[in-house]
């Protein structure tokens, strides 16, 4: 049979000037999570289970963008959205505006597997979360005191904030911000989904799986969705790959980005690395963003135009690698 | 080149006994926004404010299952989605769960065109919506009898009607031409291309009957009911659960580039990826070519190109 592989990312696009502690903390929880993989696939559980094991990880800790710690909506509530894909059948499933369920992409997967559909969203999504009995928590919950500093500081920059993660220490936030004025949509305000969470893996069967989560932009209108739940652009899988992308929302829907790498493997006969390079440069025009990938014949790679990308990796010859730039 | 134009008004299992009072009225619809449309296309509007219109008349006219005549959720509410996507620029714009404003492809305009984002839904939305000024409803505006019997059937028949077609006759044998009984039609689109090879799409639905509320299907999703670049524009219909999976619209255009497949040639290729029964689409290329394939019963669709070539029908060669 095949071989196993995993990566998973905390977020394209990290400040140069992050302070250091801040970066160890992303490195160590990054390598527990892959860690949790590593030990699931050991044991042989299936891709699609080991990646909704992973990102629940990842939004029970409070220090990336999504469930726990996710950024805020100018309303100062959290609003999270995830998505899932199984690549054999390419079944998905996906969940938006979510305020109360603690874990967006184990509802994602119900909603692949327990409904009818592949997308819920909203009040539908709440109602379908209560009557599958998932746990859910208050809002304040997913709320953090770092967050709520940024939301701050992205308000007086009037602008939708890269969620940096720096300590609001008076204005280091905003002018840092300022100091690199992106545009995004031609609006200029900066840019970057800050920090969304995803992992794929492909199991010893060779069967693919992604999963993306995420707060969204920190500040962002309520309503707002991005590209993490929508498949073919944040997520993506297939019998050959699985892709989970991070970075400018709006640059990733636009350039369906997590299709793409499957698309060019598909139809361009490109192998996984030379897909993820081909799609990184030819594919974003000015947009800024990064990916993770696997491919069913156990190859893992990740490719970013942004100045870093929170991810780590492994494969089941041993090799494993955890890095911020 | 030249300018050419194409809409559709749902693909499914329409029953080739439908009977002339439901055909007639959607026929004399598709003419008349096609009309709509050429008229637009040779006064040089720009094609994405030809699709916007086109699917605003689309949206007003109550056979279709968008705006007026949109498909009840299971509450017997109704929660409207559109996308519209600009291929040269390869802006876009989609909102879900809207379920107060008259047009909700002209408010994905203005998420496109007044926000720094691609997509609002539910509350955001409406929210919006009144900001811009845009015309609103009461729900009830959109409702019609049909829709209210529909979601009667399905919720006896306990099962997910795609949309219209076959109004559950338990006593009359079902069409051989069905595949599992379901029907299969919905959403309404446009797709576009100027004399110069701009592009651009347009889709609108209420979605499925007796959905789930919140239940968020393939229309404004980018690449999957909706997308459009250099290359080509595309709208699909049908099950959007499998064009979302199948991400078809994406797919039209990624066949063009990565296999140098011409649009006819593309998008039969991608809609026989899709299991039967499931999908059509319409689309056209920069050079002005027109596909409208579907592997369902039929589509209601028409299409003109500026050599004059124009066509409107529900059945017939899936090979269009």
């Amino acid at each position: 049979m095949g071989a196993w592989a995993i990566a998973v990312h905390g977020g394209a696009g990290v400040d140069p000037n992050l302070p250091k502690e801040r970066q160890e903390e992303a490195k160590r929880l990054l390598t527990r999570c892959l860690d949790i993989g590593i030990s699931a696939l050991r044991s042989n559980l299936s891709a699609i289970d080991v990646v909704e094991l992973v990102v629940r990880e990842l939004e029970t800790d409070p220090l990336f963008n999504s469930g726990r710690g996710s950024a805020l909506t100018e309303n100062g509530k959290v609003e999270m959205e995830a998505s899932i894909m199984d690549g054999p059948k390419r079944r998905c499933g996906a969940v938006s505006g979510l305020t109360t369920v603690k874990n967006p992409v184990s509802l994602a997967r119900l909603v692949m597997e327990k409904s009818p559909h592949s997308y819920l969203a909203f009040s539908g999504a709440e109602e379908f979360a209560k009557k599958q009995g998932v746990e859910m928590v208050d809002n304040e919950y997913f709320i953090t005191e770092d967050n709520v500093g940024m939301l701050k500081l992205a308000k007086e920059a009037n602008s939708i904030l890269f969620d940096y993660r720096i300590p609001a220490v008076g204005t280091c936030g905003a002018s840092a911000a300022m100091d690199s004025p992106l545009q995004m949509n031609g609006l200029p305000i900066s840019v970057y989904a800050p920090e969304t969470v995803g992992c794929v893996v492909v199991d010893k069967q060779g069967r693919c799986a992604a999963a993306t989560s995420t707060g969204g932009l920190m500040n962002k209108m309520s309503g707002r969705i991005g590209d993490s739940p929508l498949i073919g652009s944040g997520t993506y899988a297939s019998e050959l790959c699985g892709v989970s992308c991070t970075g400018e929302g709006e640059a990733i829907i636009r350039s369906t980005l997590a299709r793409e790498v499957s698309a060019v493997m598909e139809y361009k006969r490109l192998k996984l690395h030379e897909a993820v390079d081909y799609v990184i440069k030819n594919k974003l025009d000015e947009g800024k963003a990064g990916l993770i990938a696997v491919s069913k014949d156990g190859e893992v790679a990740c490719g970013f135009n942004t100045t870093g990308m929170f991810r780590g990796c492994a494969t089941e010859d041993g090799f494993m690698e955890v890095g911020v730039w | 080149m030249g300018w050419a134009i194409s809409v559709h008004g749902g693909a499914g299992d329409i029953p080739l006994s439908l009977p002339p009072e439901k055909r007639l009225p959607r026929e004399a619809g598709l003419r008349r926004c096609l009309d709509v449309g050429i008229a637009a296309l040779k006064a040089h509007n720009h094609p994405l404010d030809v699709v916007e219109l086109v699917v605003r008349e689309l949206e007003n006219n109550p056979h279709f299952n968008a705006g007026k005549g949109s498909v009840l959720t299971t509450s017997g509410t109704v929660e409207m989605e559109a996308c519209i996507m600009d291929g040269k620029t390869m802006k876009c714009g989609a909102v879900s769960g809207v379920s107060t404003v008259v047009n909700a492809i002209s408010l994905a305009r203005l998420v496109m065109d007044k926000t720094p984002h691609i997509y609002l839904a539910f509350d955001g939305a409406e929210a919006f919506a009144r900001e811009q000024g845009l015309e609103t409803v009461e729900m009830s505006h959109f409702i019609t009898p049909e829709n209210i019997e529909r979601l009667k059937q399905a919720q006896e028949a306990d099962r997910v009607q795609l949309d219209y077609t076959q109004p559950i006759q338990k006593e009359v044998p079902k069409d051989a031409a069905l595949a599992d009984g379901d029907s299969q039609i919905g959403t309404v689109g446009c797709v576009a291309v100027d004399n110069e090879g701009n592009l651009a799409t347009a889709t609108s639905t209420g979605g499925i009957v007796n959905k789930m509320v919140g239940r968020i299907g393939d229309t404004p999703i980018i690449g999957a009911g909706t997308y459009a670049n250099h290359l080509c524009a595309v709208s699909a219909t049908g099950r959007g659960e499998a064009i979302i999976r199948g991400t078809i619209a994406r797919d039209v255009a990624a066949v063009m580039e990565f296999k140098g497949l011409s649009l006819k040639e593309a998008a039969a290729y991608v809609i026989d990826q899709v299991p039967r029964g499931n999908a059509g689409l319409v689309a056209v290329s920069s050079t002005g070519e027109v596909a409208m394939p579907f592997n369902t019963t039929g589509m209601f669709r028409a299409c003109a190109t500026e050599d004059g070539y124009s066509e409107i029908a529900i059945w017939d060669s899936p090979t269009k």
